[in-house]
């Protein structure tokens, strides 16, 4: 297969302020027309850099290519990527309109074709009624459209969004993603999204970049991040995840055997760069199922429950006193063990993945 | 908000603010109110007329302080003008240029003048001007007015501009704007109420200034100030009661102008 054309080519980027490094030779290529994330808890850099690929930071080596064009060095009115700010930073002294059409007049837009194209984005995000409001009149999602109006309007070959949903409440941050994977297809160019919400992460994307202290730690699609992390960050951060001890005893054409606390062989598949020895175990606790004492891969007992709504969430101690997390779907048949009842629990198939440290 | 501390239960809270008002405000009480005395004596009230201020446009000292008035008011819309400009610069470079070596300093140097005695500075001006061998007269009034304007333009121009996040900035630039662009499109109107409000009071105190000026004014150039303390030496008549009330009305209407240019603009950013 032909390799994909490349929307960002990140190289080997690498970005310090003083004595403390924010990215360690960072390098991630961007494809066309795809929904890329960069997720991370806050300080793991993923804004820093997506400001390097706006321009607003400097970075220290490395170079950033656009579609083949080296853009390392160009200021940031320069570069044909437009960003969705946090808190959307709307020119709070011009109306939608104005806001809208101010990219297009810096771009020197013949007058009448701005005109029309302002209006045509102002529809694509359902605010035409509102051109000649000014921000402050707006509601919050409204606000957020408008920013998201304003960086589409001239036809960037990238578009950036730094967190543009976290300043939503929950009901509209989950009506406003469907709306963004919408105009991203609409649009047909790369969104690149940075966000610390795994949840934001893996509904949205066509492929998600994990990131802590500076680094990359996994790209690829949410269902690889999410079923396959190859180390303890990933699968910690994405999502909820049960990390076990255990003692590894062979390894073999990807696939380990372990020996579970409490004593039981498993076998399950590790991820490449685990050796022999102690490594740890992720289990989701979706993919675990409750059954009598003694007939499951591991004994517990059950320390207590929560109610969650759509799950129950059991926790559960191990012969260790390792507390486990199990999520059992909340339907009418689920029986629910009572609190200090001895359990076994059975680990599905591709419930469990081995982990380097 | 429980913990709000009664005033009005203080000892002597009544008497001290009283006290207070009584000698503050008194004396502005009394000049505004014997400016309106049909008497030529400045004690004895006897009866409200206008007189004095139809004397003040019309009497036979009216050409006098009419060109006391244009001075004062070329110099106080020249010298608010030059400060304001000065320390719209002074601002932006102060909030936007990160830390730098003498930031510090720089802070210290540009209120300076509110700091040193007003009479150490009118000395140092004269010395100044006739070291350099200026003549003095409006241009070294002007000079001298524009310095200690500056600090009163930069206060309220600086705390507006500390409101404004550099955001604004960025999503210009990131929409294609040249920093100057970024600049004239963007951040210039949104520091337009502190700038509008920072010239109202450099131009009021300009207005109002006596001591400086009175020292580097040349001979025969008079500024309202000091055409009023002039007038004041060959004994008070009620003619400059008048004078002084209706400087004291411009200059309330504009520090209160000035007072609600920046708060309207502070509303509007919320």
């Amino acid at each position: 297969m032909a390799s994909p054309e490349i929307a960002v080519s990140i190289d080997q980027v690498v970005k310090r302020y003083g004595g403390f490094t924010a990215l360690h030779g960072v390098s991630i290529d961007i494809r066309e027309r795809e929904f890329f994330t960069l997720l991370g808890p806050s300080g793991c850099g993923k804004t820093t850099l997506l400001r390097a690929i706006a321009g607003f930071e400097d970075v220290n080596e490395g170079r950033l290519l656009l579609k083949g064009v080296d853009i390392t060095n160009l200021p940031p009115h320069k570069r044909p990527v437009n960003t969705v700010f946090q808190q959307y930073a709307l020119f709070p002294h011009m109306t939608v309109f104005e806001n809208v059409m101010f990219g297009l007049l810096r771009k020197n837009w013949i007058q009448s074709e701005a005109q029309r194209r302002v209006q045509d984005v102002l529809e694509m995000v359902q605010l035409s009624d509102f051109a000649s409001r000014k921000p402050a009149q707006l509601s919050g999602g409204q606000q957020q459209r408008v920013a998201l109006a304003r960086a589409l309007a001239p036809r960037p070959q990238v578009l950036l969004l730094d967190e543009p949903l976290s300043a939503l409440d929950l009901k509209l941050r989950q009506a406003v993603r469907s709306e963004l994977k919408a105009l991203q297809r609409e649009t047909g160019i790369a969104f690149i999204f940075v966000t610390h919400d795994q949840e934001e992460a893996l509904t949205m994307s066509d492929r998600v970049c994990v990131m802590s202290n500076g680094r990359v730690q996994q790209i690829g699609s949410p269902k690889d991040v999410y079923e396959a992390p190859v180390n303890r960050f990933v699968a910690d951060f994405v999502g909820e995840t049960n990390l076990l001890e255990v003692t590894v005893n062979k390894i073999k054409d990807g696939l380990a055997s372990v020996a579970l606390p409490g004593g039981n062989a498993f076998e399950c598949p590790a991820a490449a760069v685990v050796d022999p020895g102690v490594g740890h175990l992720s289990v989701r606790p979706e993919r675990i199922k409750v059954t009598a004492d003694g007939q499951g891969d591991l004994d517990a007992v059950v320390t207590g429950h929560t109610y969650l709504g759509t799950d129950i969430q059991l926790l559960v101690r191990l012969a260790d006193d390792e507390v486990m997390s199990v999520r059992l779907q909340n339907s009418q048949t689920t029986e629910i063990p009572e609190q200090g009842a001895a359990v076994g629990l059975v680990l599905e198939a591709g419930a469990a993945r081995l982990l380097a440290d | 908000m429980a913990a709000k501390i009664d005033l009005r239960r203080f000892p002597g809270f009544l008497g001290i603010t009283l006290i207070c008002l009584v000698v503050l405000y008194a004396p502005l009480i009394i000049v505004a109110v014997y400016s309106f005395n049909d008497s030529t004596s400045i004690t004895n009230w006897g009866g409200a007329t206008l007189n004095w201020y139809v004397d003040v446009f019309t009497g036979p000292e009216s050409p006098k302080f009419q060109q006391a008035a244009l001075n004062s008011l070329i110099i106080a819309v020249c010298a608010a003008g030059a400060a304001t400009c000065i320390a719209t610069a002074a601002a932006v470079a102060m909030t936007r240029a990160g830390r730098f070596r003498g930031k510090t300093l720089s802070f210290a140097l540009i209120n300076l003048p509110l700091m040193v005695p007003e009479v150490v500075t009118a000395v140092a001006s004269l010395v100044f001007f006739s070291a350099i061998g200026f003549t003095n007269g409006l241009f070294t009034i002007l000079i001298a007015h524009t310095v200690f304007c500056i600090p009163f333009a930069y206060l309220p121009i600086s705390a507006r501009m500390q409101s404004i996040s550099d955001v604004y900035e960025q999503a210009a630039m990131d929409l294609y704007a040249t920093p100057r662009e970024a600049f004239t499109k963007v951040l210039l109107p949104l520091m337009m109420p502190g700038i509008l409000s920072g010239s109202l009071l450099a131009f009021i105190i300009s207005l109002d200034d006596f001591l400086i000026t009175n020292f580097v004014k040349g001979a025969g150039v008079e500024t309202l100030p000091t055409a009023i303390f002039g007038a004041v030496k060959q004994g008070i008549k009620p003619n400059i009661m008048a004078i002084s009330t209706l400087m004291l009305g411009v200059s309330i209407v504009f520090v209160t102008l000035s007072w609600l240019v920046g708060r309207v603009g502070q509303n509007k950013q919320k």
